[in-house]
C-alpha cells in the first residue's frame, strides 16, 4: 500500500493495529506514525520501526490515514483539534466508541472488539462526512490484517457495540463455566481450562468455516438419546438463549444510552 | 521445519529397530498399491525426493473402519493436515488410508477424495483385508456396532497392531477381551472441529500401549487440533466437555445472533458478528502470558480487563449472571458425563 498510516493515540489497540499492518505486508514499519502523550508508548513504536512524532498535528501532516485511537472521551477534542490539517488525501478512521462529528472530513467509524490484539478482531464501520466507498474499500484492507470488518448503518453501531463489542466478555465466561464443569465432572483444572477454550475455538471455527447453520451444527452432533443432547436440555431448561439475547440487547441500549451522554 | 514434523522425523528414526509399531508394507508390496492411484505413486517419489535422507521407517498407513460423523471428520481433517504440510511426507498418504465402509455412495466419495476402498463391510472380510493392510486400526464406527466389529477383527489383529477407538463409552477392557490379551488398544475421546483442524482430543492407554504408542496418538491428533493424554476413568468428564461441547457453543453462537437480530442487526451480519467473537474471544485464552505455567490467560481475567466501569460489557454480563448461564454450562457438562457413564453400562 502506497498510503502512510499515522495512529494518534499510540496504546495497545493501535500497536496491535501496527505490528499487524506490518506482518501482514499492508504497509512498511516506515510508513507508520504515531503519538501519544505517555513517552513510553512512543518508544513502544520506536522499538518496532516505526516513526513517532511529537503531536497529533505532525501525524496528520505524515501520513495519509488517520487513527483516532484515543479515549473516548477524548475524540471529539482530538477532532476539532486536527480537522483544520486535514486535507483532500485523508481519511480518518475513528475506533473509539466516542462519537464523532464528521462534518466537512472524510470519517470511518469502527467498532473493533479486542481480539484484535490477537488479529481475531470482529468489527463493523460506516461512513461519515464526507467518506465514500473507496475510503470503505481502504478501511477494509487495513482491517483485514486482523480480522474480519463488515460494513453497517451508523444506527446499529450500538447494536455491534453489543454484540461484538461486549460479546468477548460473554465468551469469557462461558468458557470458564465449561472449564468449571469439567473440574466438577473430574477434571484436572489445567485440563479442563484447555479443552473448554479449544473446544469453544474450534466450534466457532466449525460455523465460520463450513458455513452451516449453528442450528443444524448442533443437529449433527446431538444424537439420539446420547451425551450431547442431554447437556443441550439442560442449557434450555435454563433460558441460556434467553440470557444471551437479553445481554446483548442490554449493553446495546447502554450503548445507546452512553452515545446520548457524549453528544 | 516445525517442531511437530520434527518430532515425527525423530519417531520415524526410533520406531525402525523398536517395539510398538513396525515399518509397513515392503518396498515390493507398495508397488503392488501403487496402481491404485496414480497419486500414490506420485507422493511416494516426491517424497523420497523432498526428504533430507530417507525415512528409516516406510510409509505407516492407517485403516479406519467405519466412517460416522466423527470419523469422516478425522478422516477429512487428516487429509487436510496432509494438504497443509503439516505432515511428513511418507507416513500419511490419501491412498493409504484405507476404508472398510459399508454404504456405496459413501465409499464412492471418499475414492474420490483420495482413500482407497476396501470392498466388502466389517463383517464380509473388509476387516482381513484392513488388518493385513494397516497396522494402525482405527475404529469409527457407532457405539453399538463395535462389538460386531471387534469380534470380525479379533482373528485378524496381532501384537504388530495398534488398534485406535474412538467410539464413546466402550472401555479399554471391552476391547482388550475381545481382541486378545497381547493387542494394544487405545481409547480416544476427540470432537468434531477435527474437521478444520482445530480438535480437542483426550485418549487413554491400554495395558499393552506403549509410549510409543502414545506418541504416535498425540501425533496424529495433534494434526487436527489439541491433543492430550488422560486416564480412563477421565474420559467421561472429556465427553461431556470437548466431546459434546461444541453443541453448547453452536447454541450459544445462534443466541448471540438472535441478539444481534433483536438490536437490529441483519441476521447475516449478526451471525458473522457472534460466530468471529466467539473465536477471536476463545483466541485471546490461549495468547501467551508470561505470568501463567500453561501459556493461557485465565478467562476471568480476561473478562475484568474488557469489562469498564459502568459500561456496555458490565452491562450485557449482568444479564448473563442474573440468569444464572454459569451454572447453566456446569450443569451441561456434568449432565453430559454422567449420560457418558450412563452409556457405558
Amino acid at each position: 500500500m502506497d498510503k502512510r498510516i499515522g495512529f494518534i493515540g499510540a496504546g495497545q489497540m493501535a500497536e496491535a493495529l501496527a505490528r499487524a499492518f506490518i506482518a501482514q505486508g499492508v504497509c512498511r514499519a516506515d510508513q507508520i506514525f504515531a503519538t501519544d502523550v505517555v513517552g513510553e508508548r512512543k518508544e513502544v513504536f520506536r522499538s518496532f520501526n516505526t516513526k513517532p512524532v511529537d503531536s497529533n498535528a505532525e501525524v496528520v501532516k505524515s501520513a495519509d490515514v488517520i487513527f483516532i485511537a484515543v479515549k473516548p472521551q477524548y475524540v471529539s477534542v482530538v477532532l476539532r483539534e486536527v480537522r483544520p490539517h486535514l486535507e483532500d488525501r485523508h481519511t480518518v478512521v475513528s475506533i473509539a466508541a466516542g462519537d464523532a462529528a464528521g462534518d466537512g472530513v472524510r470519517l470511518v467509524r469502527v467498532m473493533p472488539n479486542t481480539p484484535c490484539l490477537v488479529g481475531e478482531t470482529a468489527a463493523a464501520m460506516c461512513l461519515g462526512g464526507k467518506a465514500d466507498d473507496s475510503d470503505a474499500d481502504l478501511v477494509r484492507r487495513l482491517f483485514e490484517a486482523v480480522g474480519k470488518i463488515y460494513r453497517v448503518d451508523e444506527k446499529l453501531l450500538s447494536a455491534v457495540t453489543g454484540l461484538s463489542g461486549s460479546g468477548p466478555a460473554y465468551v469469557f465466561v462461558m468458557i470458564e463455566a465449561l472449564a468449571d464443569g469439567g473440574v466438577r465432572a473430574g477434571l484436572p483444572r489445567d485440563i479442563a481450562q484447555q479443552l473448554a477454550a479449544q473446544t469453544v475455538l474450534g466450534s466457532a471455527k466449525m460455523v465460520l468455516e463450513t458455513g452451516k447453520h449453528p442450528g443444524a451444527l448442533k443437529d449433527m452432533v446431538t444424537s439420539p438419546a446420547g451425551t450431547t443432547i442431554a447437556g443441550v436440555h439442560e442449557l434450555e431448561k435454563a433460558g441460556v438463549r434467553a440470557a444471551f439475547i437479553n445481554a446483548v440487547y442490554s449493553a446495546t441500549q447502554r450503548a445507546d444510552e452512553l452515545a446520548k451522554l457524549g453528544a | 521445519m516445525p517442531a511437530f514434523a520434527a518430532r515425527l522425523c525423530a519417531l520415524q528414526g526410533v520406531a525402525a529397530g523398536g517395539s510398538g509399531w513396525r515399518p509397513g508394507p515392503a518396498p515390493h508390496q507398495r508397488q503392488q498399491w501403487a496402481g491404485i492411484t496414480a497419486s500414490s505413486a506420485q507422493d511416494a517419489a516426491a517424497a523420497a525426493a523432498a526428504a533430507p535422507s530417507p525415512p528409516k521407517s516406510i510409509a505407516e498407513k492407517i485403516g479406519f473402519i467405519g466412517a460416522g460423523q466423527m470419523g469422516e471428520a478425522l478422516l477429512r481433517g487428516f487429509l487436510r493436515a496432509k494438504l497443509l504440510g503439516m505432515w511428513h511426507t511418507g507416513l500419511l498418504l490419501p491412498s493409504s488410508l484405507l476404508h472398510s465402509v459399508k454404504d456405496w455412495e459413501r465409499r464412492e466419495a471418499l475414492e474420490r477424495m483420495g482413500v482407497g476402498s476396501v470392498f466388502g463391510d466389517a463383517t464380509e472380510g473388509g476387516s482381513c483385508d484392513v488388518a493385513n493392510f494397516a497396522r494402525i486400526l482405527l475404529l469409527c464406527t457407532k457405539p453399538q456396532a463395535l462389538p460386531e466389529v471387534l469380534e470380525s477383527l479379533a482373528p485378524h489383529v496381532t501384537e504388530e497392531h495398534l488398534v485406535i477407538s474412538i467410539a464413546a463409552g466402550v472401555t479399554l477392557n471391552t476391547m482388550e477381551q475381545a481382541l486378545g490379551p497381547h493387542v494394544r488398544v487405545v481409547r480416544v475421546m476427540p470432537n468434531t472441529p477435527a474437521l478444520v483442524q482445530c480438535g480437542a482430543t483426550a485418549y487413554a492407554l491400554g495395558r499393552n500401549a506403549t509410549e510409543r504408542d502414545a506418541e504416535l496418538v498425540d501425533l496424529l491428533f495433534s494434526s487436527v487440533g489439541f491433543c492430550i493424554q488422560v486416564q480412563e476413568k477421565q474420559l467421561d468428564a472429556v465427553t461431556g466437555l470437548s466431546g459434546s461441547g461444541p453443541a453448547f457453543v453452536y447454541l450459544m453462537i445462534e443466541a448471540l445472533a438472535d441478539g444481534g437480530v433483536a438490536a437490529g442487526l441483519p441476521r447475516e451480519t449478526a451471525l458473522a458478528l457472534a460466530a468471529k467473537t466467539v473465536k477471536g474471544a476463545a483466541q485471546m485464552v490461549f495468547s501467551d502470558d508470561a505470568t501463567s505455567e500453561s501459556g493461557m490467560v485465565h478467562p476471568g481475567v480476561l473478562k475484568d480487563r474488557v469489562a469498564s466501569p459502568a459500561g456496555t460489557t458490565i452491562a450485557g454480563l449482568t444479564e448473563l449472571e442474573s440468569s444464572g448461564v454459569r451454572g447453566a454450562f456446569i450443569r451441561a457438562v456434568t449432565r453430559a458425563a454422567a449420560r457418558s457413564k450412563e452409556l457405558a453400562g
